[in-house]
């Protein structure tokens, strides 16, 4: 793949909240290359989401970011100021949120809420123009008439068709990047395919990168190019999916893969991941996940384990990798 | 064998509240008052056998929820039968349902709002038991309590906590120990995992069945996820706008697929590095109106394979293997 779009540094959002400090992200650093698809994938509160607001800076108080270098496109988002920031959300990088009910203001028709994404970033176009490209939006993303929809409201849409409204706004400025947070979540599965297929077409077309938020691992590992894994506000492997769906290097990643029941596999039991995810409050000492993990030696409990390269662009924060990896082995042969 | 609950021609509506000039219309040169109504089950008939996990699979609206809380008659049938072991329970008043209800209980889906957040654990799970008399003092209620909770995967000293102070997969164990305290033969799950994180919906489904193993009751079990749907249930039924479109066991319909739109779920669902089960099938349109539903075969417009009769005349379910029935004029 070619240019680097994305460059994260450290990346560190810490709430300061009277019951004392919660890392929901705790130095992540990860890259995204230009046309690429990425993948976040946790379960919740892992910082997933969190990671992603804090890129374009939109996390309140009692938040705070730090990092030591956000690239995008070669310019270093920590030092942009607000005003600056307000430019690049939407235009560069435009955000699709998880429930299209809420994310769409019900007071206004859709073609208004199009539109308003164009006279904010594209202050040459007149007002024909703009409502051609509205048109022009909608029809990209599969909505049926599209004249006469634009004067409709966000409750006279269904929720497929609201989501893909959300994603028409979303491209209206041809942003370079877009984030979409759970974009299917709320969504039936057969909507779900047909907007999760709209939406990689469209950013394949548009030679544009998209990073997805998800905690459904089966729908990144249709969607994307490369996956990044979280728990408890770190990174714990990254890679390409192929890699990462059938030879995991983290036993948090081959955990969630087991605990997946698979629709061709008679299984009688699934397996599961032991305990559940720790207090953000009261985190372990050494590697976070080491409480539920069963490769788990007295190394893990004091100390955390750094990123480490396990196979070509193939990064996991892990002591015992090549254990895991030989059991897998193993248990192929046996 | 005979079957623990049996489901004759189901049919709900809810009505929809309109003016008096919307409800009439002009038919054939005549005035009409014409009431619309939301027909959210459409005719539905199936069995539930005892110590079996029935499941039934559709997208949102398509009736499931509904008919699951009609059987259990937290809400009234329009018309059909609703049998519990021969016994017609369709048009029972409340007092008369009450032997039922302990028979019959219900996991629901948000572990968040199904819980009573005044009520310790202890008195959340022990309040059935007492109600229906399955606990003759409070005593013997408590110490039930307890071993449930053990069962469920709970500390016994957890037990005069309040529900705040769980996490989600641990409030939906509170939820399966509340279902069990009174004993029930039938269990009714609606969307029991939908709510909680992947590494927690594996333990609660392994903890659902080995507590089924043990105890013997049935399940009718309400998902929209297939492959959860796959692992859990003996047999399974298909809805679409209210009507079951295919009905079978496990194997029949994961093995053999036959509906077009069971087909077009299954090739929808996202799989991690596994073949799919059916060749992808184009996917278009949106389940429509439950107001009005469409002319013949409800699922008609979306069908790849739709014929003159299918947009006339309604499907009828018919066996096409023993024990698999498939509601669609190409089987016949």
């Amino acid at each position: 793949m070619g240019e680097r779009l994305l460059e994260v540094e450290d990346l560190k959002t810490y709430f300061h909240t009277f019951g004392g400090v919660v890392k929901a992200v705790d130095g992540i650093s990860f890259h995204l290359d230009k046309g690429e698809i990425l993948g976040i994938v946790g379960e919740s509160g892992s910082g997933k989401s969190v990671s992603c607001f804090s890129l374009l800076k939109l996390v309140e108080e009692p938040g705070v970011v730090q990092a030591r270098k956000i690239s995008f496109q070669g310019r270093d988002l920590t030092k942009a100021t607000e005003k600056e920031m307000t430019k690049v959300r939407g235009k560069d990088i435009a955000m699709v949120f998880q429930d299209p009910m809420t994310s769409l203001n019900p007071l206004y028709t859709v073609g208004k809420q199009i539109e308003e994404m164009l006279i904010l970033h594209e202050s040459g176009m007149n007002k024909e123009q703009r409502k051609e490209r509205c048109i022009e939006l909608l029809k990209a993303v599969g909505i049926p008439n599209p004249e006469q929809r634009l004067k409709d409201y966000p409750h006279q849409f269904s929720g497929g068709m609201r989501q893909r409204v959300v994603i028409a706004i979303a491209l209206a400025a041809n942003p370079k990047l877009i984030i979409a947070d759970e974009p299917t979540t709320a969504l039936d599965v057969t909507i779900q395919a047909q907007i999760l297929k709209l939406m990689k077409q469209l950013v394949r077309e548009r030679n544009a990168s998209l990073i997805l938020i998800t905690h459904d691992l089966a729908v990144v590992s249709e969607m994307v190019d490369r996956i990044v894994v979280m728990y408890c506000g770190k990174i714990v492997e990254q890679g390409p999916v192929e890699e990462i769906i059938h030879n995991p290097g983290h036993p948090y990643t081959e955990g969630l893969l087991a605990s997946i029941p698979r629709l061709r596999k008679e299984q009688n039991r699934l397996d599961f991941i032991p305990g559940m995810v720790p207090n953000m409050y009261d985190l372990p000492k050494g590697c976070l996940f080491a409480p539920r993990c069963k490769y788990c030696q007295e190394v893990c409990k004091n100390t955390m384990p750094a990123m480490e390269e396990i196979g070509k662009d193939h990064k996991a924060a892990c002591y015992f990798t090549q254990n895991l990896r030989q059991s897998k082995d193993c248990r192929k042969e046996g | 064998m005979d079957s623990l609950i049996r489901v004759e021609n189901l049919i709900q509506e809810f009505p929809v509240k309109q003016g008096i000039l919307d409800s009439y219309k002009i038919k054939g040169n005549k005035l009409v008052r014409e009431k619309k109504a939301v027909h959210a089950v459409n005719g539905v008939t199936f069995e539930v056998y005892p110590g079996e996990a029935f499941s039934l699979v559709g997208e949102s609206g398509c009736g499931k929820s509904t008919t699951a809380k009609t059987i259990i008659r937290l809400l009234n049938p329009v018309s059909g039968h609703i049998y519990y072991r021969d016994q017609d329970i369709s048009q029972l008043k409340a007092g008369q349902m009450l032997p039922y209800r302990k028979k019959m209980q219900m996991i629901f889906q948000d572990p968040y709002a199904s819980l009573d957040p005044q009520k310790t654990i202890k008195n959340i799970i022990m309040e059935p038991m007492l109600f229906h008399k399955t606990a003759k003092t409070k005593e013997e209620a408590e110490e039930k309590c307890m071993e449930l909770l053990q069962k469920v995967g709970l500390r016994p000293e957890q037990a005069s906590r309040y529900p705040h102070q769980f996490s989600g997969g641990q409030r939906q164990r509170i939820g399966i120990a509340r279902a069990l305290a009174v004993e029930p033969e039938f269990i009714i799950a609606d969307e029991p995992v939908s709510a909680l994180d992947v590494s927690i919906q594996a333990q609660i489904l392994n903890l659902m069945m080995d507590l089924k193993d043990e105890y013997g009751f049935s399940y009718l079990f309400i998902a929209h996820d297939l492959s959860v749907v796959r692992h859990i249930s003996d047999r399974l039924g298909v809805m679409y706008l209210g009507c079951i479109v295919e009905l079978g066991s496990k194997k029949d319909v994961f093995e053999n697929v036959a509906h077009p739109y069971t087909k077009l779920l299954f090739s929808a669902v996202p799989t991690v590095g596994e073949e799919p089960i059916v060749p992808p099938v184009k996917l278009e349109g949106e389940i429509p109106n439950p107001i009005n539903l469409p002319s013949g075969c409800v699922f008609h417009d979306r069908c790849p394979d739709c014929r003159e009769i299918c947009k006339t005349i309604r499907p009828q379910l018919k066996e096409i293997a023993p024990g698999h029935k498939v509601a669609c004029h190409l089987f016949e």
